[in-house]
């Protein structure tokens, strides 16, 4: 499926070579990205196996409802992320704009979700520090690694929104990817890569022994 | 490289995300002892499994992607295999 009026850089054979080569590159990086979180989801691992009681205790001070509906806000986002890449491919820009546009729109909703989430914790005492009143050391550390793992993955939601954004403004503006879609290709396997890491964080952060 | 991605492929993707939520939810509520964590965990795998083999199209992608897709999560293996037997074992006499 090669494209003839695609262009492409002088070392690869083709506009298909290359693009095969830049979602290398992109699953390389996102390979990196697995380690980066893996470390903390190992971290959290070993604490949760030496302090189960307090961990599930601590979970169900979590507030449910909300990151079961930032579950569904970034899987629906994931969706019309993955439209979007086929409107790039298909060279339908006013569709693009508009999926973008949707994605990041659902992105900041998430983001706004999880800013009234922390704002309620903090008010709740639940900040791990000098006013934190949940419990003891054990139940901090559950929430040390709650804001800290939700927190990193915030700021990769942030960045996301902030590409995608640029992208949608870039489409609109100049027709930036209707020779060269790829761009939008590895921005999608980005997104969807912060998909999935909330996918793992949020059973882990808010069921944890709901059933008690 | 091809796109395998019709909207019917897309939709029933997301229809299939959205019912295991349902029911990862669903299950933390009945008590199944240690099961409940590892039947969470097997849920979040099916719903990573098809986000990337649908939504990141690696389902029709050359090996070398399945190859660099499958190095990243080997390798998060490696790292919890060799740091969970040291602490998994601490307590043994």
């Amino acid at each position: 499926m090669s494209d003839p009026a695609a262009t492409h850089a002088h070392q690869f054979d083709d506009a298909m070579q290359q693009r095969e080569a830049a979602t290398f590159g992109m699953w390389i990086f996102l390979a990196t990205e697995v380690l980066f979180f893996g470390g903390m989801f190992l971290g959290y691992t070993v604490y949760r196996f030496a302090y189960p009681e307090a961990f599930a205790e601590a979970s169900r001070h979590t507030l449910l409802s909300f990151g079961g509906t930032n579950v569904a806000v970034l899987l629906i986002s994931s969706a019309t992320m993955a439209f979007a890449v086929r409107a790039a491919r298909e060279r339908k820009r006013t569709a693009l704009v508009w999926l973008l546009l949707t994605t990041a729109a659902l992105g900041t909703l998430f983001l706004g979700i999880k800013g009234f989430e922390y704002a309620h914790e903090i008010s709740e005492h639940l900040l791990p520090g000098k006013s934190f009143q949940f419990g003891g050391a054990h139940a901090e550390m559950f929430f040390y690694l709650y804001f800290l793992m939700t927190g990193v993955h915030a700021l990769h939601v942030t960045i996301g929104v902030v590409l995608i954004a640029i992208f949608a403004f870039r489409a609109w503006r100049s027709d930036a990817f209707a020779q060269h879609d790829t761009p939008v290709d590895l921005l999608g396997l980005y997104w969807h890569f912060v998909d999935i890491v909330w996918v793992f964080l949020f059973p882990l952060i808010y069921l944890i022994d709901r059933h008690s | 490289m091809k796109l395998d991605a019709d909207s019917k492929t897309y939709l029933c993707t997301t229809a299939a995300l959205l019912a295991l939520l349902a029911l990862t939810i669903g299950a933390a509520f009945v008590n199944l002892g240690p099961f409940n964590t590892i039947a969470a965990m097997c849920i979040s795998i099916a719903k990573g499994l098809l986000i990337i083999l649908f939504f990141m199209h690696v389902r029709g992608s050359n090996h070398l992607i399945w190859v660099a897709v499958a190095t990243g999560f080997f390798w998060l293996g490696i790292m919890f295999a060799l740091s969970l037997s040291d602490f998994m074992t601490r307590g043994w006499k």
